[in-house]
């Protein structure tokens, strides 16, 4: 009798170790999810910086992989993702700021619970919807006020994703900026302070670090957004200043090579690997740097 | 400060730039909403919904693309849900504290930051290429779990945590194991956050075209798939291989398309709303 009790015991103990150690299996997925990333692309990108120096890749400032004389310098596929990404944050970091000023501020409990959803709305919505919007509704209105504008322009493109990004610049800052106690807006009023003053002196400056954080974090899903610039800024490479000209994406890049379903091993799909490997360790740097910023200026109260 | 009235001024500023702020993104949904809904309302019937694709714009439709969608947020799902659900249980009620769980909860952190488009050729050259598997919804499901699973594990860690302690607690004081509490008391508490949370994130993985474009390519499907292991599209493939078509019909098939797309997503994120507000009510007592 009690040596039964004790085998049920034991099987128990068992039982309960499997299932932890299963559990553990399934946290552990993600750190191998991580491995994989650094793993396949590392040896995608080997074959290809086997055929090209990386100082070329690096370098270079022709990217044209698809025709002779083929040249692999990435700095025009940077480029044009750096234009996009700058004209996005020019959208989203003032309007979504303002809007989390106005809701957190300014906004009655009512209003608030208006915009909010709509926000919400704004950010579940697929991003090749976007690129329609852009290609369809966007780009033709550009074109009346710039008529030498061609169809595929970097403009339309990082206006859209910038009306893209606003919910995540607008609803991270507002969350820092509730976060704000209210003693220090007691205090700043009694001091005779009017309300803007109290919302830009004192609940801006004291969410900063919410407020980089959503920056940072707006910037970084602009350079990796894929679907709007494969669909409305174009897909030629090319190193320009100009946004109404047509240019391409790292990720647009990825995309056109993808549709044609590049043959394992050629040269055209080791280079979506070692444009895609670019792609993430620009990722991982501004988003590390994004950790370091708000940690630096996390205040917490 | 100088005089009062500039200071009033400035605050009036202020709020007119909030409202403004404000209005833009409005007009800009209500914009982006119109701007589909007139292009492709007279394309959309019965038709466009039950027929492939084809050369000519009036007969084209959208079923390989909707059943391709079904078949890998279905297996999607399957894959994702459970494995969420443990690794949440696991970092909530299991994890020791040091340096490996602390690289776990760094890693998923890291992962939700990580563009979808990287997500599509990790299983590019992982599934379809290094394990064979083809492309095939298998590769599809499978990338799109990867891609899915650290949004899914940080909201179900966020409704794990907020079961009370004292439940907890209570069970261990009555003998149970570990397991029994994360799964008899926990888990159940727990459930319908995690069930949102998973909706939610599976009506993101619908949308997603980047991933599912370097896994399935531009395949031509002109046939319902009826296994895991046939090629496919996905509605936000088919959308995208119509925008770019030349003839403006087909754009007008894009939007149609589009129109599928919202519906499909509205109606997941109304039911995840309503099992939200059906279970917050029994929560707060």
């Amino acid at each position: 009798m009690k040596n039964r009790a004790g085998e049920k015991k034991r099987a128990q103990k068992i039982r309960e170790s499997l299932i932890e150690k299963a559990l553990f299996a399934s946290a552990a997925l993600s750190v191998l999810t991580t491995l994989g990333i650094l793993g396949i692309f590392l040896f995608e990108a080997f074959g290809f910086f086997k055929e090209v120096s990386i100082i070329e890749f690096l370098t270079g400032t022709l990217w044209t992989p698809l025709f002779e004389p083929k040249h692999f310098g990435i700095l025009p596929l940077v480029a044009g993702t750096l234009m996009v990404t700058i004209i996005s944050i020019a959208v989203a970091v003032p309007i979504g700021l303002l809007t989390a000023i106005f809701l957190s501020e300014y906004a009655s409990d009512r209003l608030r619970r208006l915009v909010k959803p709509v926000l919400e709305v704004l950010a579940g919505i697929p991003t090749v919807v976007y690129g329609y919007f852009a290609l369809t509704y966007v780009t033709p209105i550009l074109q009346q006020m710039f008529p030498q504008m061609i169809v595929f322009n970097a403009l339309s493109a990082g206006l859209v994703m910038g009306i893209m990004i606003i919910p995540m610049v607008s609803s991270l800052s507002e969350d820092a900026m509730v976060a704000v106690p209210n003693s220090l807006r007691e205090g700043a009023y009694a001091l005779g302070s009017q309300k803007h003053e109290v919302a830009l002196k004192i609940v801006l400056p004291s969410a900063l670090s919410g407020i980089i954080a959503s920056i940072i974090l707006a910037i970084s899903r602009a350079v990796g957004e894929t679907m709007i610039v494969s669909i409305a800024a174009g897909s030629t490479p090319k190193l320009t200043l100009n946004p109404l000209e047509s240019i391409q994406t790292m990720t647009g890049y990825i995309t056109q090579i993808s549709l044609g379903e590049a043959p394992f091993g050629s040269i055209e799909y080791n280079t979506i690997f070692a444009v895609g490997l670019t792609l993430f360790v620009m990722v991982v740097i501004i988003n590390t740097l994004g950790n370091w910023l708000t940690k630096k200026y996390w205040r917490s109260y | 400060m100088n005089n009062l009235s500039s200071r009033h001024l400035k605050g009036r500023l202020l709020l007119a730039a909030g409202v403004i702020a404000v209005s833009i993104s409005l007009l800009s949904l209500v914009a982006l909403l119109l701007d589909s809904l007139l292009d492709g309302l007279p394309y959309l019937n019965w038709g466009f919904l039950t027929s492939y694709p084809s050369r000519f714009p009036d007969q084209a439709g959208i079923l390989p693309a909707l059943f391709g969608t079904i078949w890998v947020v279905g297996l999607t799902a399957l894959f994702s849900f459970p494995l969420g659900i443990f690794a949440a249980l696991y970092l909530e009620e299991y994890a020791p504290k040091n340096w490996l769980t602390d690289l776990i909860h760094l890693n998923i952190a890291n992962l939700a930051g990580v563009p979808s488009i990287v997500y599509g050729l990790l299983g590019l050259g992982l599934f379809v290429e290094a394990l064979a598997i083809g492309r095939v919804i298998l590769a599809g499901a499978l990338t799109m779990t990867l891609l899915i699973l650290p949004v899914i594990i940080i909201t179900a860690r966020e409704s794990i945590r907020s079961v009370p302690k004292e439940y907890r607690e209570g069970a261990f004081a009555l003998g149970a194991t570990r397991w029994q509490v994360a799964s008899q008391i926990v888990l159940p508490e727990a459930f319908p956050g995690i069930l949102t949370g998973t909706i939610l994130a599976l009506s993101r993985a619908i949308g997603e075209a980047a991933p599912m474009i370097a896994i399935a390519a531009l395949a031509y499907v002109r046939f319902t798939p009826t296994s895991p292991f046939d090629r496919f599209t996905v509605i936000p493939i088919q959308i995208y291989n119509w925008i770019n078509m030349p003839r403006v019909e087909f754009r007008e098939l894009a939007a149609a398309g589009i129109i599928v797309l919202l519906v499909v997503l509205l109606v997941m994120n109304s039911v995840a709303i309503f099992i939200r507000n059906k279970y917050q009510k029994r929560g707060v007592s």
